[in-house]
């Protein structure tokens, strides 16, 4: 693959990059200057100084490039491309920490109104979506682009594909975070839940989601493994279905193409479907299918067991296709949906129990032989138990798709439990243990720089996890039945406002448990520091080193 | 009143149904094919492949 002493030249991809980039710092410096509102003219600001450093980054990289590109093998082995996976738990570690905080606020708002000091910028309304998208986006998707980036290289023993596309896709995705999160803080907003980013931050999203299918399906296609391993298949189906709901959800017209504002294509109830086939497949397939892939990988690979069986992946991984996109109607029970469409979405969510839980086994029961590890083993603890977690939500959330259970959870803090049951105990636990592995794998070190804090973050995060839970399920159930008493006379027994004080000790337990979860994450970031700033580096077997990216 | 079963109304309620037959004929046969138990070799060396990578 070497090619020695040839002329150095731009490839292609780095001058037709430099180029589009030029032209979309001119195009936003126009946008900007035609804004109709400020933070439209803000967000084109951004786009044109973003687009300028990518000019100066991409012809700066060429400069200090040797003329020759990385070569894909040395000495016959891949020549795996750490330097965005490196990028991607860098971020993922900041986006995490920076979410995991406004959470913290978020909840002490709830406990304790008055922080909110009457800004519009740190409303609950505007921090909330910050939030959940600073969590799940920024931080879940930077752990999902760096892993499946590692794993698909790994388990394909081939170089990722492309040389300026896994950069754009893990620069550009962050620079949607970016725009999607300040312009939140600003107000800009579709208002449809998990999904609020404005037109012109969803076209770009686009644009960088088809670069990430593109780079992850020209890795599988030059695998050098014959068998595209399970892993690959979880995160294909969860960049594929991701791109179709992206899509299907987010149809606008904008008002002005020099305005944020802009209305969504659907109207009324077909809206409201449209809006949680999105919803509930976010969940099903970034939430679930992508980090299903990390606990298939990192799972063996940690306890050093095979798979428990690989028959129970694959139907695991086809039952959950066939299953999970039918699912999104119960977030719309007892509404304008029509009754019939309801007891489908309950339906196909009671049968999802059971690949959730036929994947769940597979996970735990892949440490047969080796549970001892767990003892001594605070990764391998964090993965597995984020297991348990994946199992007790995906029994929890057929349960309140039922109609009659969620007349009584839904609109309740019982939902908001729920969510954080998966969100922190499975996606966060299952996202620490992989990053504590990656970290290591992708920097050359030996191991981690401590697992003794390792092991005080799992348990500092668990309690947080136990308090956040316990005290939602109290609360939501205590609000659920309020809500719902009668008195001997028909009347309503509790006003609102009753249910809303009775709620204030558990706000308080709740926003506890988060500052736990916070501080457990914090542990993590200064371990991974000192992992990668004074970790003893791992001596490669062969004399080959690989050339720093 | 319109009748109810035109051609158009049958071929489109044909296509509209034939998903589920389709869809569980797909399902068992990757079942099948997860079972057969000429693939079981390939699959234990498949769940040992995290092990075995450079």
């Amino acid at each position: 693959m070497s090619q020695p002493s040839i002329s150095k030249s731009m490839t292609i991809g780095e001058s037709g990059l430099a180029v589009v980039f030029a032209a979309t710092a001119f195009l936003c410096v126009i946008a900007s200057a035609k804004a109709l509102d400020a933070p439209f003219a803000f967000h084109a600001a951004l786009g044109a100084a973003a687009s300028v450093a990518a000019v100066f980054c991409i012809i700066n990289r060429y400069f200090e490039r040797p003329a020759a590109l990385p070569p894909a093998e040395i000495n016959g082995r891949p020549n795996y491309n750490m330097g965005p996976i490196k990028f991607s738990s860098f971020m993922a570690m900041f986006w995490g920490i920076a979410g995991f905080l406004v959470g913290l606020i978020i909840a002490s708002q709830l406990a304790w109104p008055a922080l909110n000091f009457d800004l519009p910028w740190i409303q609950f309304g505007r921090l909330r979506p910050l939030h959940t998208s600073a969590v799940i986006f920024a931080f879940g998707g930077n752990v999902l682009i760096a892993t499946s980036f590692y794993v698909v290289q790994k388990s394909c023993r081939v170089r990722l594909a492309g040389d300026l596309a896994p950069w754009f896709v893990v620069i550009g995705y962050n620079f949607f975070i970016l725009v999607a999160g300040t312009g939140y803080l600003l107000g800009v907003t579709q208002s449809k839940e998990y999904a609020e980013p404005e037109w012109y931050a969803d076209l770009w999203l686009t644009i960088v989601w088809v670069v990430y299918l593109l780079v992850f399906l020209v890795t599988v296609i030059k695998r050098k493994e014959p068998h595209i391993f399970v892993a690959n298949w979880f995160y294909l189906a969860f960049i594929v279905t991701i791109a179709v709901l992206h899509l299907g959800n987010n149809p606008a017209l904008p008002v002005s193409v020099f305005g944020s504002k802009s209305y969504v294509a659907w109207g009324g109830i077909q809206d409201a479907m449209f809006q949680w086939w999105y919803g509930h497949n976010a969940v099903g397939f970034f939430l679930t299918a992508g980090f299903l892939a990390i606990m298939y990988y990192f799972i063996p690979k940690r306890a050093d067991r095979p798979i428990y069986s690989y028959r129970l992946s694959i139907i695991h991984f086809w039952a959950l296709i066939f299953l999970y996109i039918w699912a999104g109607p119960h977030h719309l029970h007892y509404t304008a949906l029509p009754d019939w469409t309801q007891t489908l979405g309950m339906t196909f969510s009671i049968m999802l129990w059971m690949p959730s839980w036929g994947g769940m086994i597979n996970g735990l029961m892949t440490l047969s032989g080796a549970w001892d590890k767990l003892r001594t083993d605070p990764v391998l603890r964090m993965l597995v138990v984020s297991v348990a977690f994946y199992g007790m939500s995906t029994f929890e959330g057929p349960m309140m798709s039922i109609k009659v259970v969620n007349s009584l959870s839904h609109y309740t803090d019982w939902t908001i439990g729920h969510v954080h049951s998966g969100a922190l105990g499975w996606v966060g636990f299952v996202s620490f243990g992989a990053l504590y592995c990656l970290v290591p794998w992708a920097w050359n070190r030996k191991g981690l720089y401590s697992l003794k804090l390792v092991n005080w973050h799992f348990w500092v995060a668990t309690l947080g996890i136990v308090l956040y839970i316990s005290a939602m399920w109290v609360s939501g159930i205590l609000q659920g039945l309020m809500w719902r008493a009668y008195t001997s006379l028909g009347f309503l027994e509790y006003s609102f406002i009753e249910t809303v004080e009775a709620m204030h000790p558990f706000y308080i337990i709740r926003a506890a448990g988060g500052g736990l979860f916070l501080i457990g994450s914090l542990i993590m970031a200064y371990n991974l520091w000192m992992t990668v700033r004074v970790g003893e580096a791992e001596v490669q077997m062969p004399v080959a080193l690989q050339p720093a990216e | 009143m319109k009748a109810i079963l035109t051609l158009d109304n049958l071929a489109s309620g044909l296509v509209a149904t034939i998903w589920t037959p389709v869809f569980v004929a797909i399902f068992l046969a990757i079942i099948a094919y997860a079972f057969w138990p000429r693939n079981k070799a390939a699959f234990d060396e498949a769940a040992h492949l995290p092990l075995r990578e450079e």
